[in-house]
């Protein structure tokens, strides 16, 4: 479904991607996992069109979506959830939303938000309430609930149990597989790995902006090195 | 008492010493009022923050205001209609001024407000708006005011895209020291184009706009057609902020790369933001040209991109209703404290002051509060 060759990205004189090629398959889940500055997140960014590359391909679908802008990455099929939740707090619920769908037409959204509700109750329940105002676990859930309004094939979370509660980590992993049940594809992207490879059906290791290692995450979870590294045993 | 009091409390002092400069001037006695007055303010604030009564009776007279939009509306449109006929010349030459103002205000708004850019020399798109006017009516008298009015706004609205696509591609303050160097630009072109725009003497009578045989002389008249105005654009104002559009700016003010990341067209948008508010400046200063019948380069200084920045500011950024308050309060306030205009911007930075500290997000407050009340009732039984 979705395929990067020899991915290359810059900030400037620095290379935070150097030449990353991981594949996603329709309907699995995904991981990437790495260390802080490993490029986790600028590879989500390099997809979803929000920073341009320098070199390498992006195909997703068979068409190539490399420095395509982020608002016809978008209209394909592909939703990024970004780092830090981003929920834009002035708006309420239902209009963050709403914004979510922004590419839809006028006469789908009112199903759609009904469906994305139905998804999470607890959302309706706080429908009409400015968006600043919610929990920090109700936003990252409005920030996943509002990159799904557009009917995404492919939704990519970046670090969503970042700064929750256990209970909290929970249930946005919950949710996650749920989303996959749907038929969903998932590129997930965690520090939290050992609960990421939980769930994740392959995982890739990034390390300064380069893959290291891949597998199925079972594979993954028992290798010494992802251990020591990553999993903290 | 803990540090966010303290603070407070120092704030509020400095504040109201600075206020009380001017009054030293006339009489070291007057003083004494203004404090006490302060003071008796603040202690009643206290109260009616705390007391149970005070906060049900606000917040039914919010909800109320709020549910009742309409009628509401309604109301002050109906005092601002009957305001000219029982006052004198002079004070309907005020509440016009404030009206030009309030158009003003409401179409910053939008870029500074709405999608969070700041502009600092929007009086460029006014004064582009006025000498388009001035030179086709009075300089080379080519049409009417009725065909130069909407050239106007279009003359600013071009200037703000062609100063918008290299411009917005900026962020914070580095765009608004380019919006500032361009209202500077306007001025000084203003100032040296001789042929066009009359140089530093201005363009002389620019004629007063008529229906056939019928013409706005009368400053009664003349306020009712700024009145209209002012109406229309609030009116397309307050219907694109509840809008796809006016999500989108919100949603970019609050967060461009997750407003990106949903597939909005993020400079696109700046773009339609920026130059919306440029066209309603123009129209603007068409308006302030034929009620002036003269312009000259020195009624769009600096000192007047802040003062509408200031009312938006004050009135509650993002909120159409709080630009019209902001530009009745420093334009009809400042008329009235006539005597103490050398201490104008004294005051003025007192009280900005004293808003960031106290309620930073202006005296209505910005628009999504308003608009969660405004649901709810919708909702309820």
């Amino acid at each position: 479904m979705l395929r990067l060759t020899d991915l290359e990205l810059r900030y400037g004189p620095i290379r935070a991607l150097k030449g990353v090629t991981l594949d996603v398959a329709a309907g699995e889940i995904v991981t990437l996992i790495g260390a802080n500055g490993a490029g986790k997140s600028s590879t989500l960014k390099a997809i979803s069109g929000i920073h341009g590359t320098s070199g390498g391909s992006i195909v997703f679908a068979g068409r190539r979506i490399d420095n395509l802008p982020p608002h016809e990455i978008v209209a394909l099929g592909i939703s990024h959830c970004p780092e830090g939740r981003r929920i834009f707090g002035d708006l309420s619920v239902r209009e963050n939303l709403l914004m979510g769908g922004y590419l839809l037409a006028k006469h789908e959204m009112a199903g759609r938000l009904d469906e994305v509700l139905g998804l999470f109750p607890r959302l309706g329940e706080r429908i009409h309430q400015a968006g600043g105002t919610l929990s920090g676990g109700e936003q990252q859930m409005l920030a996943i609930a509002r990159a799904l309004m557009c009917k995404p094939g492919l939704l990519m979370l970046d670090e969503p149990s970042l700064g929750l509660a256990p209970i909290m980590v929970e249930k946005i992993f919950e949710t996650i597989v749920a989303l996959k049940q749907t038929g969903l594809t998932v590129l997930l992207v965690e520090q939290n790995a050992g609960a990421a490879l939980e769930i994740s059906d392959r995982g890739y290791v990034l390390e300064i902006g380069q893959v290291t290692l891949s597998g199925t995450s079972a594979a993954l979870r028992d290798d010494q090195r992802v251990a020591q590294a990553y999993l903290g045993g | 008492m803990n540090a966010r009091n303290l603070r407070h409390d120092l704030f509020f002092y400095l504040g109201i010493l600075l206020i009380c400069v001017p009054f030293l001037k006339i009489h070291t006695l007057y003083v004494l009022p203004v404090f006490l007055g302060a003071w008796g303010l603040r202690r009643f604030a206290d109260f009616a923050g705390e007391n149970r009564l005070m906060v049900t009776l606000r917040e039914r007279t919010v909800n109320s205001v709020l549910a009742h939009r309409r009628v509401t509306v309604g109301l002050i449109l109906a005092v601002a209609l009957l305001i000219p006929l029982g006052a004198s010349d002079y004070l309907i030459e005020v509440f016009t001024s404030v009206i030009l103002y309030a158009i003003l205000a409401t179409a910053l708004n939008i870029t500074v407000g709405l999608t969070g850019v700041l502009v600092l020399g929007f009086i460029g798109f006014y004064a582009v708006g006025a000498y388009t006017t001035g030179i086709l009516t009075a300089k080379f008298a080519l049409c009417g005011f009725w065909i130069a009015l909407p050239l106007s706004g279009l003359a600013a609205m071009l200037c703000g895209i062609l100063l918008g696509i290299p411009a917005l591609r900026l962020r914070g303050d580095y765009l608004a020291v380019v919006t500032l160097g361009f209202g500077e630009i306007i001025r000084i072109f203003l100032t040296n184009l001789n042929g066009l725009t009359g140089g530093p003497n201005g363009i002389l009578g620019i004629k007063r706009p008529s229906f056939g045989l019928f013409t706005l002389d009368h400053p009664r008249d003349f306020y009712w057609f700024a009145l209209a105005v002012l109406s229309l654009v609030i009116l397309i104002v307050a219907r694109l902020v509840d809008s796809r559009y006016g999500r989108a700016w919100i949603a970019i003010r609050e967060n461009e790369m997750a407003a990106g990341a949903l597939g909005i067209n993020v400079f696109r948008k700046h773009l339609l933001s920026f130059s919306l508010s440029a066209f309603f400046g123009g129209i603007a200063g068409s308006l302030f040209a034929v009620k002036q019948g003269f312009i000259s380069p020195d009624s769009f200084t600096f000192y007047e991109s802040v003062l509408i920045l200031c009312m938006v500011v004050l009135g509650g950024i993002g909120n159409v209703a709080g630009s019209v308050t902001g530009a009745l309060l420093l334009i009809a306030a400042p008329e009235f404290l006539r005597e103490f205009s050398l201490y104008r911007m004294l005051v003025f930075g007192a009280v900005m002051i004293a808003f960031m500290v106290f309620r930073p997000s202006g005296l209505l407050g910005s628009r999504v509060i308003a608009q969660e009340i405004k649901d709810r009732a919708d909702d309820g039984p």
